[in-house]
């Protein structure tokens, strides 16, 4: 293959008329170890694209194929489109009723976590008074608990939550959710307030403003791009969360997506629909994708923000 | 300005930390209470045992069994993930070919690249393990990654994958490598964009190879970043548990082949209601977690290098 053709498979090479770009250079040593080089980078690359590509594509159009043939033919395109999958796969198989549940939960916990987070977070970065320090650090060591740790004593805090059980309700799992994304909300917002300038609150101030109108008016609009990455964060986070729910929410009727599918896939067999499954993780996943496909940037920065500090 | 201001203060932070006390840090006290009682579940009914279930817990072949999977993990996952990341990152930034007034230039498409290879960070855990659950699907004409090697003439290399106890364990390490690979690269990309240039185009006027370039600038600055993605990936590397939950045969099999800490904790709690024991398990791995952090940290640390 040549590198105008690996560029043409993958799409995204600029729309240059070939050989161009490769008469620009002149033609020394040094240049041709720079072509080679970005022959074998494309090739590498496309290799890798391809394998994790190829695997998300496949539960595509599997969504559309018939359990027969995502079992005996796996590679093999739909012939006919079994859109009926999709609604099996709603209906049938509960995946409407576990979006539903999905879509209340985490819409719950995710306005919850940026309202009550941001506003730790502004207190902790904006005002001194004692016990600042020690609080900020009490959030950020929550970064470092390993959640299977705590699972055990928290299904007991939930079990034995006074006036009613908290296990498997939405309430009980929002505020889960909240308290276990606050850590990462309050380090990576405080820092945030700490970036942004301090004059516009006080004019705000002075113009007879109250601290929580100064907040909610001043700050919290300047703080919108730090918001978005981190409340984007929040979504993926808590939508794709496996582990507190598979304690906390063992109720069927009450399940959220990612436990609908595993128990589907755990109930392999060929008795199994599978074409419903695939429909299903679509579903699961469309949220996601539209999101990732929006806000690319913020979403990659976002997700790695806390390991670059 | 000070009228409020301490009313002000508490206001915002009682919720947030009324929460966060009730639902994560009393837990964490908790844990290790449970760890030192007989608890079976039932309210009033912990007997105090001291470090019993420890004492057991050194003695249990089956959670030294699990712990050894998490350690094996733990030595190869991170580093093929990251030296994956690190390759694919260096060959974005810097593999492309020469432009006009540019000597390094990044290979054309590369956020094309980053949206296809971070895609598995963004999709569920859960969706991740039945997709590659049919990848290894052990039928030799059925299975998608057999029927690709016989495709290919390789029916020598074909296998029951999941079912091959040698095997097993490797299988599910592949698909943590091929899920965070991605998030590496991104993580990468952005560190090497923060280079400058010229550090580049002076080492290959002076004759530097990209290669010499990559192990003598990239990697000697980067050398922070590739820290902390080690602790990050290690952490993961001591989990596993969605992925051996859904995928591996008869949880943890064959024949224990896969096993890892956190399955032993759940079963132990959540199937055994022998939750005193199992806390033990939780308090045991904090104490892994923790020490592999440390020592990462420790060993790791180079002097820093401001540019």
């Amino acid at each position: 293959m040549t590198t105008e053709e690996i560029e043409a498979v993958t799409k995204q090479g600029p729309a240059k008329p070939a050989g161009v770009t490769r008469r620009l250079g002149p033609t020394t040593g040094r240049t041709s170890e720079g072509g080679v080089l970005n022959v074998f980078s494309h090739g590498i690359l496309v290799v890798w694209a391809l394998m994790v590509g190829v695997p998300l594509l496949w539960v595509l159009w599997s969504a559309f194929k018939d359990s027969n043939g995502i079992l005996t033919d796996p590679w093999g395109l739909p012939t006919v489109l079994h859109w009926e999958n999709w609604a099996n796969a709603w209906n049938d198989a509960n995946m409407g009723r576990y979006f539903v549940n999905t879509a209340v939960v985490v819409g719950g916990s995710v306005v919850g976590t940026m309202v009550l987070g941001s506003m730790a977070a502004y207190v902790l970065a904006r005002f001194t008074f004692p016990g600042n320090r020690f609080i900020y650090y009490l959030f950020v060591a929550g970064m470092s608990f390993p959640v299977f740790m705590l699972v055990i004593p928290l299904f007991f805090v939930l079990r034995d939550f006074p006036g009613s059980s908290l296990l498997a309700t939405y309430h009980g799992l929002i505020l889960v959710y909240i308290a276990y994304s606050l850590p990462f909300t309050v380090f990576f917002m405080t820092a945030f307030f700490r970036t942004l300038p301090t004059s516009v609150a006080e004019a705000a101030m002075i113009d007879g403003a109250s601290h929580t109108r100064t907040f909610f008016q001043v700050m919290v609009p300047m703080a919108k791009p730090g918001l978005i990455s981190i409340g984007i964060f929040n979504f993926l986070g808590q939508w794709n969360q496996y582990l507190l729910p598979m304690v906390l929410n063992q109720q069927e009727d009450k399940y959220v997506l990612t436990q609908g599918l595993a128990m589907i896939a755990l109930q392999q067999g060929y008795e199994n629909d599978w074409g419903a499954l695939m429909a299903g993780m679509m579903i699961a996943m469309l949220p996601v994708l539209i999101v990732y496909s929006i806000f690319q940037r913020q979403v990659q920065s976002g997700l790695t923000a806390g390991a670059l500090k | 300005m000070q009228h409020g201001k301490y009313r002000f203060i508490v206001g915002f932070l009682a919720l947030p930390l009324l929460i966060y006390g009730v639902f994560v840090i009393s837990p964490f006290v908790q844990a290790f209470q449970i760890s030192m009682t007989d608890w079976s579940g039932l309210v009033g009914t912990a007997e105090f045992i001291g470090l019993d279930n420890f004492a057991k817990l050194w003695e249990s072949d089956e959670f030294w069994n699990a712990l050894r999977h998490n350690v094996y993990m733990l030595a190869l996952v991170p580093l093929v993930t990251l030296a994956l990341g690190l390759f694919f990152a260096f060959m974005l930034n810097v593999g492309g070919r020469r432009r006009k007034n540019e000597v390094v230039t990044g290979v054309a498409g590369s956020r094309f690249y980053k949206f296809v290879f971070f895609f598995p960070q963004v999709i569920s855990i859960t969706i991740i393990a039945v997709i590659w659950f049919n990848i290894y699907n052990p039928d030799p004409d059925d299975g998608m990654l057999n029927s690709l090697l016989g495709a290919f003439g390789l029916d020598a290399l074909q296998n029951s994958w999941l079912g091959e106890k040698s095997l097993a364990l490797w299988c599910i390490s592949a698909v943590m490598v091929w899920g965070h690979v991605g998030f590496y690269v991104v993580l990468f990309s952005a560190a090497m964009a923060s280079i400058p240039r010229d550090i580049y185009e002076a080492a290959l006027l002076d004759g530097a190879s990209r290669f010499h370039t990559f192990f003598r600038i990239t990697l000697p600055l980067l050398w922070d970043t590739v820290q902390t993605g080690w602790v990050y990936m290690g952490i993961i590397a001591l989990d596993a548990f969605a992925l051996v939950q859904i995928m591996s045969v008869n949880m943890g099999g064959p024949d224990g082949a896969t096993d890892v800490m956190p399955l032993r904790l759940y079963l132990t709690a959540f199937r055994d209601s022998q939750f005193g024991y199992a806390a033990a398990m939780g308090v045991a791995m904090l104490i892994v977690t923790m020490t592999f952090a440390v020592l990462t940290m420790r060993f790791a640390r180079r002097e820093r290098i401001e540019y």
